[in-house]
């Protein structure tokens, strides 16, 4: 049987009417525990394993199917309407949504992040279905070098993309880093700056972090400012809907996102949070509206709420092609395999075609489901936006507190989230960017642990990071990210600012 | 507000439960992993056997499961309905982090499972045996990248174990720890390390599938259905598992602990317990009481002293 075929035979499987209603729970309680910082996907699944038992193999692979991507779904909302991430691939989403949503245009930022979502998930998919085995080839091919490779380019793409000011932006940057070293080396099992805290071993949680830095750090900055501040907060202003103009801003950075996000999420290495950097960056560089960047600018939800959706079907492709789960719920889900005898890997897909092809077909249905109770739920959202102020933040508070508490139920990451908070407070203050803290935490512990492990196997020859094409041809664009600018910048400021001012008809 | 309703109903579903819960279970890991799979298993055959009508798991993630073991025994102290999952990697995590709070600290009940080390290596690889391997080991032991888990654990145990019996520096081995089994396996099969160490069960279906050649098995039998010799066949004076255990909570009475075995001890002879076993590929390696405790002290200064040859504890 051909590929279209089995896909055929999956698509009639998950379309049965208990498989239909297994789905719909699935992604109703993902978006519900996207929207509840703290209950990640990954508990939802360890948590209704036990109850799925009961139920066919089929069934509760369907099911798992809709919380993952329903949790990816949930995610943005928060982000975008309270500034508060609840997990980390959704912080980039937070940078513009938010901004977006306190202009009266939440509307459109949920709307654009849903629909990229649905976009970039149902591509992705596909992508999955017919070109799982070619990209896991692609995706081996990656060693230590090329991830480190891949880290440099995030880095100078990043640094440069968030913020005004490239000092400040770096400042931010390598605070970012300094915290990323706390914790147990993961090659040498050794503790660094840990101060003998049981807490401090594993290292700062990156939700706890962002959490803290976006939205106690907000909440104090709104009080701090008294009654001062800018009076309220415009819920709605024009539609809820996208505007044409929104349309024609939101569907290249849709596709981009996709394109970027998929393959890196199919890195046994790579995550979803790296997608989400580089497709920001990207859109930054690429949009033709630049200055709105940092202030609400469509594309930078637009891009990479979609390559976060595209990387949540790419992590499925280690998961069935080389039983590989790189990320917690992807592991949890291969227990849910295990549960019915299935050991997913390379025989996976000639011994048990039917599940898997009913697995991706129900991935299909949960996206499409997922618009569906999402797109009429966006007029509801937006009037969270109508709470009176201190309601608001009062709100936020809570909430973000019970969600570190949530996951991790301990004082001392309480004390974090309020230290990091008033971090963010301060940072916020002196008007250092945020997101740069947030990027370093997640990124530096990859870049070093990959540099690292490629000199441990060349045994010392720093010349093995340039030696890999791969490695060598991303340093070489990395570079070029960097040099670039600082050419144009060289060959004459007011050139390039009266291009600028030319092109603003 | 919606949220705050959410999440108080969430809270509020998640406190409900612990009127009529027998027994309270700590995963010291995130969901996910083998500990947390273990406690979910325990979990699921404790209720369909009827021993526990309601059993509870919470997940305490962090530095190898002593952040966990470290609130397992202070909050826990004198309870008799709370359990810990714990095994190995724990022991050694104990050790290398200079934990304040040990397994002394808590009451062990028993060993439930093994899993034996498989030694791998790429089916383009010219390593074809164990032999090979040391040969390649004695050559230029820097020479030999092992991909494996996290530094100090079980993986990374056994490969200094190997080197030391094949007469090789433990501290010469070049050892390239991943975050887990299955990170390290994307590495073997790109080819990037020279050998790969883990868990059988993270190599399984590459090795059946024919990408991956397993040289050897750590246990002191061959895995059934695989033609790779044990270490010790091959030569090698080398014998471990990856075990996990239950312990209850300290400061228990004799009676209490008694009582924590007995169902221990029930739940293992259980149908659903073997059935789970078969499904997940452990080995059942039931032990208890005093033969258990002079096992783990056993094991506890073998670590010890193999942590030191690598040069991992001072």
């Amino acid at each position: 049987m051909s590929t279209f075929e089995f896909l055929l035979q999956g698509l009639v499987i998950a379309a049965q009417p208990m498989n239909l209603f297994y789905a719909l729970i699935g992604v109703t309680l993902g978006t519900a525990v996207g929207v509840l910082p703290g209950i990640g996907p990954a508990l939802t699944v360890a948590l209704l394993l036990p109850v799925t038992y009961q139920l066919d193999p089929a069934g509760s692979l369907i099911m798992f199917a809709g919380i993952y991507y329903g949790g990816m779904y949930g995610g943005s909302t928060t982000s975008i309407l309270l500034n508060t991430p609840g997990e980390s691939a959704s912080i980039v989403t937070a940078l513009e949504g938010n901004k977006m949503a306190r202009a009266g245009r939440g509307g459109p930022a949920l709307a654009t992040a849903a629909i990229g979502s649905f976009v970039a998930g149902l591509l992705a998919t596909i992508g999955l279905a017919f070109i799982a085995p070619f990209i896991v080839k692609l995706a081996l091919v990656f060693g230590p070098r090329e991830y480190f490779a891949l880290m440099v380019l995030a880095f100078v793409t990043v640094s440069s993309a968030f913020g005004d000011s490239t000092l400040r932006g770096l400042t931010a940057l390598f605070i970012g880093l300094a915290l990323s070293t706390i914790g147990i080396d993961q090659l040498t099992g050794q503790t660094r700056l840990a101060f003998g805290v049981p807490d401090l071993l594993d290292g700062i949680e990156v939700t706890t972090l962002a959490v803290a830095m976006f939205a106690i750090g907000e909440t104090l900055f709104i009080a701090a400012q008294g009654v001062k501040g800018p009076d309220k907060v415009e819920a709605v202003k024009g539609s809820v809907w996208m505007n044409r103009a929104d349309w024609a801003r939101s569907w290249k950075p849709w596709l981009r996102g996709t394109v970027i996000g998929f393959p890196i999420g199919a890195m046994p290495a790579g995550g979803a949070e790296i997608g989400t950097f580089l497709s920001y960056a990207a859109e930054k560089r690429l949009s033709k509206h630049p200055e709105e960047f940092g202030h609400g600018a469509i594309e930078g939800v637009a891009g990479p709420e979609a390559a976060n959706n595209a990387s949540a079907a790419g992590t499925l492709v280690p998961l069935l092609t080389l039983g590989l789960p790189t990320t917690a719920t992807a592991a949890i889900m291969l227990a849910g395999f295990q549960q019915y005898g299935l050991q997913p890997g390379p025989l996976l897909f000639a011994t048990n075609p039917q599940l898997v092809w009913g697995l991706i077909a129900s991935l299909l249905i949960a996206n499409f489901m997922l618009l569906v109770l999402n797109l009429p739920l966006i007029g509801l959202w937006v009037r969270l936006l109508t709470i009176p102020k201190p309601w608001l933040y009062a709100g936020i508070l809570l909430f973000a507190t019970l969600g570190t508490i949530g996951a991790n139920p301990s004082v001392f990451e309480l004390g974090m989230l309020l230290a990091f908070g008033i971090l963010g407070y301060v940072m916020r203050v002196f008007g250092y960017p945020i997101a740069p803290v947030v990027v370093g935490l997640i990124l530096g512990p990859l870049a070093e642990q990959q540099l690292r492990r490629a000199l441990a196997i060349s045994q010392g020859d720093f010349s093995v990071l340039f030696t890999s094409p791969i490695a060598a041809g991303l340093l070489i664009v990395a570079a070029l990210a960097l040099i670039v600018p600082l050419i144009l910048r060289a060959r004459g400021r007011g050139e390039v600012l009266s291009q600028m001012a030319a092109n603003e008809d | 507000m919606k949220h705050i309703i959410l999440a108080s109903l969430l809270a509020g579903a998640m406190a409900l439960p612990a009127y009529a819960t027998d027994y309270t279970l700590m995963a010291p890991a995130a969901p996910g992993g083998g500990w947390d799979q273990t406690a979910r298993s325990l979990q699921t055959a404790l209720q369909q056997e009827g021993i526990s009508k309601n059993v509870q798991v919470i997940n305490v993630p962090g530095a190898g499961g002593t952040i966990g073991l470290a609130q397992f025994a202070s909050q826990q102290k004198g309870k008799a309905n709370a359990l810990i999952v714990g095994g190995y990697v724990m022991v050694g995590a104990i050790l290398t982090n200079k934990a304040p709070v040990t397994l002394k600290d808590v009451t062990p009940i028993a060993r439930l499972t093994g899993e034996n080390e498989a030694i791998v290596v790429p089916a383009s690889s010219p390593l074809k045996s164990v032999a090979d391997l040391v040969a390649a080991l004695k050559k230029d032991p820097g020479s030999v990248s092992w991909g494996g888990g996290s530094a100090g654990g079980v993986d990374h145990i056994a490969a200094g174990l190997i080197a030391k019996a094949a007469g090789v520096d433990p501290t010469k081995i070049n050892y390239i720890a991943f975050s887990g089994g299955g990170e390290a396996l994307a590495a073997i099969l790109g080819s990037q390390v020279t050998v790969g160490i883990s868990g059988y069960g993270e190599f399984e279906s590459q090795i059946k599938s024919g990408t991956l050649r397993l040289l050897a098995t750590s246990g002191d039998t061959r895995i059934p259905g695989t033609e790779a010799p044990t270490l010790k066949e091959a030569g090698l004076d080398v014998s471990v598992q990856n075990w996990r255990m239950v312990a209850a909570a300290p400061g228990l009475t004799a009676e209490q602990k008694a009582a924590v075995t007995a169902d221990v001890q029930k739940l293992v002879t259980s149908k659903t317990w073997q059935e789970t076993l078969k499904t997940k590929g452990w080995q059942d390696t039931y032990l208890s009481g005093a033969a258990f405790e002079a096992q783990l002290a056993k094991d506890i200064s073998a670590t010890e002293t193999i942590l030191k040859d690598i040069g991992l504890v001072k």
